[in-house]
């Protein structure tokens, strides 16, 4: 069993070195369409975080459980299957998160709008997936460590999604008020302020 | 080589996670079930589409949903005009009156005014409006400033700029979407029913001997259309003449009685127009 610090680490390493929107630029697309109003940013931001973990806990299990079992390694379906099988699990999720929000928090699904089903096609939840693959199947790894570092990485990606969502949902709703050039309104300002704050994100490099 | 194995195994694995995933999906749309009007789906189809906003509601999906959910009066729709209004009542299974058309008018005639100043800057109303201390470089502060924002904005192409820099709206065009409305920076904009007839075309608040010599079409505040009307529907409010359209019969006596030539009517044209729509509909209901 590792030690906590390899936990701490990955925690870490989600959240602010390696941010998915600042640092890889990854999810681009709800993350300028939805950071217009906090409570919309903090709540695709949930959305986000259960998504990822449980592709992440799901994705792993298929790889590790399925493709890379003794029995079925012969025919490397790891080297194909890959995506196409993470797919379709993370087109369920959102599926499911649809409905649930719909039924659950109407108010909310209704303001998501058409982002909801656009986490299926969010790069970023694919993105940790694959990142999972490639960090955590190494030859020591154990299924139940995999599993659980996956899910961990998978939480605070979106930890750290939402975290920058919502700091560029609070930037936003200032930068209606400020005097911004007819010509940069919207949009282009909105990107402006993003390229910042990955500015300054950048400052957390090299610390884990 | 074609390996079968390999490709049914392929197959099998690929085809079991995705029917696991239908299993809970399907067990999820059981558990989370919301009632959806099947009708919100047919009346947006319904509608033009163009979420220009005029029907009051955030776009055509969200006033489809109010028709269904909330009872919104269903010709609201200013841009599909009858033609939309009966579409959605036909999915409804209700009976319309579509509502009358709506027509936009510009309440300035933009007469002879002098310059206060020569204006080199964004060739845009909203923007000229600014200048000069938000008084603009025409020397009436209220009147219309002719760079054509209007025009520009109108989504069908119905208001275009006449030589002497006014709008001029192409009523056969106009939907009464109302942007025109949102984009002057003067108010200069109005959209009312088809059937109001007589307009003020005149914003100005100077007092009437200032109108007089800056503009040969200003209201005045004389006062006189306020004595000639029988009914009690026109008032000089802050020295500009204003007619209230819930008393107006558009009998035109005040539009006789103005000196400057500042109240018109439309009665003719836009009675032109009424009839020829009704006849083309009870063309279209003869041969259908």
């Amino acid at each position: 069993m590792e030690t906590a610090l390899v936990y701490f680490q990955i925690m870490f390493l989600a959240v602010f070195v390696q941010n998915f929107v600042l640092s890889k630029f990854l999810g681009l697309c709800p993350f300028v369409g939805v950071s217009k109003r906090r409570s919309s940013a903090f709540g695709m931001g949930m959305a986000v975080i259960f998504v990822m973990t449980l592709a992440s806990l799901i994705t792993m299990l298929i790889y590790r459980g399925i493709f890379l079992h003794p029995r079925l390694a012969q025919y490397q379906l790891d080297q194909y299957l890959k995506i196409v099988c993470f797919i379709v699990v993370i087109a369920a999720l959102v599926q499911f998160v649809e409905m649930a929000m719909h039924k659950l928090a109407p108010p909310l699904y209704k303001s998501l709008g058409i982002y909801l089903p656009l986490i299926t096609t969010n790069c970023a939840i694919l993105g940790v997936t694959e990142l999972n693959v490639i960090r955590f199947t190494g030859e020591s790894e154990t299924l139940g460590g995999a599993v659980a570092k996956s899910a961990v990485n998978g939480i605070f990606a979106g930890v750290g999604f939402t975290l920058a969502l919502v700091i560029m949902a609070g930037i936003r709703e200032r930068l209606d008020s400020a005097p911004i050039p007819e010509a940069l309104r919207g949009v282009p300002i909105a990107f402006v302020a993003a390229a910042c704050m990955a500015l300054a994100f950048f400052g957390f490099a090299g610390m884990v | 080589m074609f390996d079968l194995t390999a490709f049914v195994i392929a197959l099998l694995v690929t085809a079991g996670i995705g029917t696991a995933l239908g299993l809970v999906l399907a067990w999820g749309g059981r558990r989370f079930h919301v009632e959806t009007d099947p009708r919100i789906q047919q009346v947006e189809d319904a509608l033009p589409g163009i979420n220009c906003g005029a029907c009051g509601y955030a776009g055509c999906a969200a006033y489809a949903e109010a028709i269904v959910s909330e009872g919104a009066p269903m010709s609201l729709c200013a841009p599909g005009g009858a033609d939309t209004a009966h579409a959605v009542a036909r999915v409804m299974g209700a009976e319309v009156e579509a509502a009358e058309p709506k027509l936009s008018v510009t309440c300035c005639q933009g007469g002879h005014v002098d310059m206060r100043f020569d204006y080199h800057g964004v060739q845009d109303c909203r923007a000229a409006h600014v200048a000069g201390q938000a008084g603009g470089r025409k020397a009436c502060t209220y009147g219309c400033l002719g760079f054509g924002t209007c025009a520009r904005a109108c989504p069908f192409g119905a208001i275009t700029m006449s030589p002497e820099r006014i709008p001029v709206v192409d009523w056969d065009k106009c939907t009464g979407c109302g942007r025109c409305v949102e984009v002057c920076p003067r108010g200069l904009n109005r959209v009312d029913p088809e059937s109001y007839y007589v307009f003020v075309l005149c914003q100005s608040h100077d007092k009437g001997a200032v109108v007089n010599k800056l503009c040969d079409r200003g209201c005045i505040a004389c006062r006189r259309c306020e004595k000639a009307c029988p009914f009690d529907a026109i008032h000089v409010i802050d020295n500009l003449a204003v007619i209230d359209y819930t008393k107006c019969t558009a009998c035109g006596k005040c539009v006789e009685a103005c000196p400057k030539n500042t109240i018109v009517s439309f009665r003719k044209q836009r009675r032109a127009r009424k009839k020829a729509r009704e006849q083309a509909a009870q063309a279209r209901e003869g041969a259908a």
